[in-house]
C-alpha cells in the first residue's frame, strides 16, 4: 500500500495525456488505478501477461492481436502513457467539440485513426498490406476450428476481389477505408464513459 | 459504532478537501463501472455494423465483412477498461475512509488533526482492542470436547468466544429458517471467519480439506468432539468418494447439517461466483445463507495470494470490528426436471439478492487459474455460425 503512493500521477503528466489524449482528468485517473490494478509485478509497466490474465479478454478470439496493438514494435513492455494513447482511440468523436484547445494534429480518436487501429488488427507483418495469407490467419482466428480451409479460402478471395481496386491481390490502408465509407464507425469503435 | 461512521466521514471529506487546495492527485476506486457497456449478443452487435455498411438487401448478406472486427476490437478493449471479474479477487475499495491506511491509497500528511485522529485510531486498536483478544483466545483453549448435548453448549460457547475475541457485530435475520439436521448449509465465502461466525449461531458439520499446521490441529482436534468430514487431498479429486461420503452423513438424521462453500474460495463480498455443483448434486434439503460484510469498519475479505493465514487474523483483530449481516434464506430442494447446475444458479441468485451482491456465471478459480478454452471456443463458434448460414441460404436459393 506505500508504495502505491509513491507512484501517483503527478499533475503534469495528467496534463500531458489530457492533451495527447484527450481523455478527462478523472478519466485518467480512473483509468490509472485500472493499470496499477492490472500491473501485478508494480513495476509500473504492463507484459503480455498482465493483459492475458483478464478472462474476458482471454476468451476473445482476438485478444491476441488486441493485446498486440499495445505494444510497440520489438517491445514487451508498454507504461502508463502507451497504455492510454491506445485507448484513446476508443474515446466516442463528438467529445472532441467539448475540448477547450482544438488539437493540433489529427486526434487520435478520429474515424481515419479508428480505422487504422482495425487496419493494424489484420496486418500481421505492419507492412501496411493485408495480404490473403494475413486475412486467412485473422480470419481463421476469428471462427477456430469450424470452417473448413477451401469455405475460409474461398471468403478471404471473394473479400479482396471486392475490396483491391489496384489489382495488387492484397489491400491497403486506402482501400481499407474505400470498402468501409459506409460503416458507422464512430459509434461502433467507441467506448462510451460514465462520466 | 454510528458515531465512528461519522469521523469516518469527516476524515475523507477532510483528505478530499486537503488534496484538492495542494493539487494532490486523488486515487479513485475504480471498482465503480468506468464504462457504458452495450447488452447486445454477438449476432446482433455484427448485423448492425454491416446493416450500416452496406446498401445491399440483408436476406442475400455478404458472409464476411471487413468491419466484423469492430465488434471483437471493442468487446476487447472494454474489457481491458474494466471486467467483470478480476476486481473481485482484491478488496473492496471504500469511497469513504475508515481510518486505516491498509484501505486507503491516499493517505497523505493533510492535517494535524487527521494525523491524531488516526494515531488515536492506531493506539486504541492495537493497544486495547488486540491484547483483548489474545487473552480470550487463550481461555478458550482449554475446553475438552464430546459430542452429546452439553458438548453442543460447549461448542456454541468456544465459537462465541471467538466471535468476541473479534469484535464482531454480527446481525441475524429470520433465524426460523435455521438448517436443521440432515440437510446441507451453503453460503457465500469471503473470509475463513465465515465459519466462525455461522457456528457460533448453530452445530454444523464441516466439510473440507485437511491442510497441516495451525488449521490440521484444529481440524483434528474438531474431528474428536464431532464427526466431521475432513478429506485428504488425494480424495477431493475423487468426486464420487466425496458425493458418497456426504450423502452417507445426510441420510442419518441425527448427524448435523453439513456446511459447504460451493464457490471454492474467498470472493471479496462484491459479488457471488459459480457455484461448484458437486454439494447440489446430493438429495438434501438446501438451507441457504447470505453472508454480507460492512466494509466501513474492517474489509473481511482474505486475499490468499497477498496475506497468509497469521497476517490475515493479527489485521482482523486489529480492526475496529467486524460488521456483518447473516439472512437464513428458507429451504430450497431440487425440482423436477432440474439438473444440479440450474439448481445451483437458482440457489446462487437468491443469496446473491438477499445479499445485494452481483450475481456472476464466472468460476472462482480464475483467481488463480486461467479461464477455459471452451469459452473462446464458444465465441468462436457462434461468429462462424453467422458466416456458414448464410451460405447455406446462398446455396438454397
Amino acid at each position: 500500500m506505500g508504495s502505491r503512493a509513491s507512484t501517483l500521477l503527478r499533475e503534469e503528466e495528467i496534463e500531458e495525456i489530457k492533451k495527447e489524449t484527450g481523455f478527462s482528468h478523472s478519466q485518467i485517473t480512473r483509468l490509472y488505478s485500472r493499470f496499477t490494478s492490472l500491473d501485478k509485478g508494480e513495476n509500473g509497466t504492463l507484459s503480455r501477461e498482465d493483459f492475458q490474465r483478464i478472462p474476458e479478454l482471454a476468451i476473445n478470439p482476438l485478444g491476441d492481436r488486441i493485446i498486440n496493438a499495445f505494444f510497440p514494435e520489438g517491445e514487451d513492455q508498454v507504461n502508463f502513457r502507451g497504455f492510454m494513447r491506445t485507448l484513446a482511440h476508443f474515446r466516442p468523436i463528438e467529445d472532441n467539440e467539448k475540448n477547450k484547445n482544438p488539437p493540433t494534429s489529427e486526434p487520435l480518436n478520429s474515424r481515419t485513426n479508428k480505422l487504422l487501429f482495425a487496419f493494424r488488427l489484420y496486418d500481421l507483418d505492419r507492412d501496411d498490406k493485408i495480404s490473403r495469407d494475413e486475412l486467412l490467419q485473422v480470419l481463421r482466428m476469428m471462427v477456430g476450428v469450424n470452417i473448413s480451409d477451401e469455405q475460409l479460402g474461398s471468403i478471404a478471395d471473394r473479400t479482396i476481389q471486392e475490396a483491391d481496386t489496384n489489382g495488387d491481390n492484397s489491400i491497403s490502408f486506402s482501400e481499407f477505408i474505400k470498402v468501409l465509407e459506409k460503416v458507422d464507425v464512430e459509434q461502433k469503435m467507441s467506448i462510451r464513459f460514465l462520466h | 459504532m454510528k458515531s465512528l461512521l461519522k469521523i469516518f466521514e469527516w476524515a475523507t471529506l477532510r483528505i478530499e478537501r486537503g488534496a484538492k487546495e495542494k493539487n494532490h492527485p486523488l486515487y479513485k476506486p475504480y471498482s465503480n463501472a468506468i464504462i457504458a457497456k452495450e447488452p447486445m449478443s454477438l449476432e446482433e452487435e455484427i448485423k448492425e455494423i454491416r446493416r450500416s455498411g452496406s446498401n445491399k438487401d440483408l436476406d442475400a448478406a455478404p458472409e464476411f465483412e471487413m468491419s466484423d472486427i469492430f465488434y471483437f476490437a471493442r468487446r476487447g478493449v472494454e474489457s481491458i477498461m474494466d471486467d467483470e471479474v478480476t476486481k473481485r479477487f482484491s478488496a473492496e475499495e471504500l469511497e469513504s475512509w475508515n481510518l486505516l491506511t491498509r484501505s486507503n491509497h491516499n493517505f497523505h500528511y493533510i492535517s494535524l488533526r487527521l494525523t491524531v485522529l488516526w494515531g488515536l485510531g492506531l493506539l486504541i486498536r492495537y493497544g486495547i482492542l488486540l491484547p483483548l483478544s489474545e487473552r480470550t483466545i487463550d481461555q478458550s483453549k482449554n475446553d475438552p470436547l464430546s459430542c452429546n448435548f452439553m458438548s453442543e453448549k460447549v461448542h456454541l460457547m468456544c465459537y462465541r468466544i471467538c466471535v468476541r475475541a473479534l469484535t464482531a457485530i454480527i446481525t441475524y435475520h429470520d433465524s426460523e429458517n435455521k438448517p436443521k439436521n440432515g440437510g446441507i448449509c451453503v453460503a457465500n465465502h469471503t473470509s475463513p471467519i465465515d465459519v466462525i461466525i455461522l457456528a457460533s449461531d448453530g452445530c454444523y458439520a464441516m466439510v473440507g480439506q485437511i491442510h497441516g499446521g495451525l488449521m490440521g490441529v484444529i481440524q483434528r482436534s474438531m474431528v474428536k468432539a464431532c464427526p466431521h468430514i475432513w478429506f485428504e487431498r488425494s480424495e477431493v479429486k475423487d468426486r464420487h468418494l466425496v458425493a458418497k461420503r456426504l450423502s452417507d452423513h445426510v441420510e442419518d438424521k441425527s448427524k448435523l447439517p453439513i456446511l459447504i462453500f460451493p464457490e471454492g474460495t474467498c470472493i471479496n463480498n462484491t459479488s457471488v461466483m459459480m457455484f461448484k455443483k458437486g454439494s447440489f448434486e446430493i438429495r438434501a434439503t438446501v438451507y441457504p445463507v447470505a453472508i454480507k460484510y460492512d466494509p466501513r469498519f474492517g474489509d473481511a475479505f482474505w486475499n490468499s495470494s497477498k496475506f497468509g493465514m497469521v497476517n490475515y487474523l493479527l489485521r482482523m483483530m486489529s480492526s475496529w470490528a467486524i460488521v456483518c449481516s447473516v439472512w437464513y434464506l428458507p429451504p430450497m430442494s431440487r425440482e423436477e426436471g432440474e439438473d444440479a447446475v440450474q439448481f445451483a444458479n437458482r440457489v446462487k441468485a437468491a443469496i446473491a439478492r438477499q445479499g445485494g451482491l452481483v450475481d456472476l456465471l464466472w468460476d472462482g478459480g480464475l483467481k488463480r487459474g486461467k479461464v477455459k478454452d471452451t469459452f473462446k471456443e464458444e465465441q468462436q463458434k457462434l461468429y462462424s455460425k453467422m458466416l456458414v448460414g448464410t451460405q447455406e441460404d446462398r446455396s438454397r436459393s
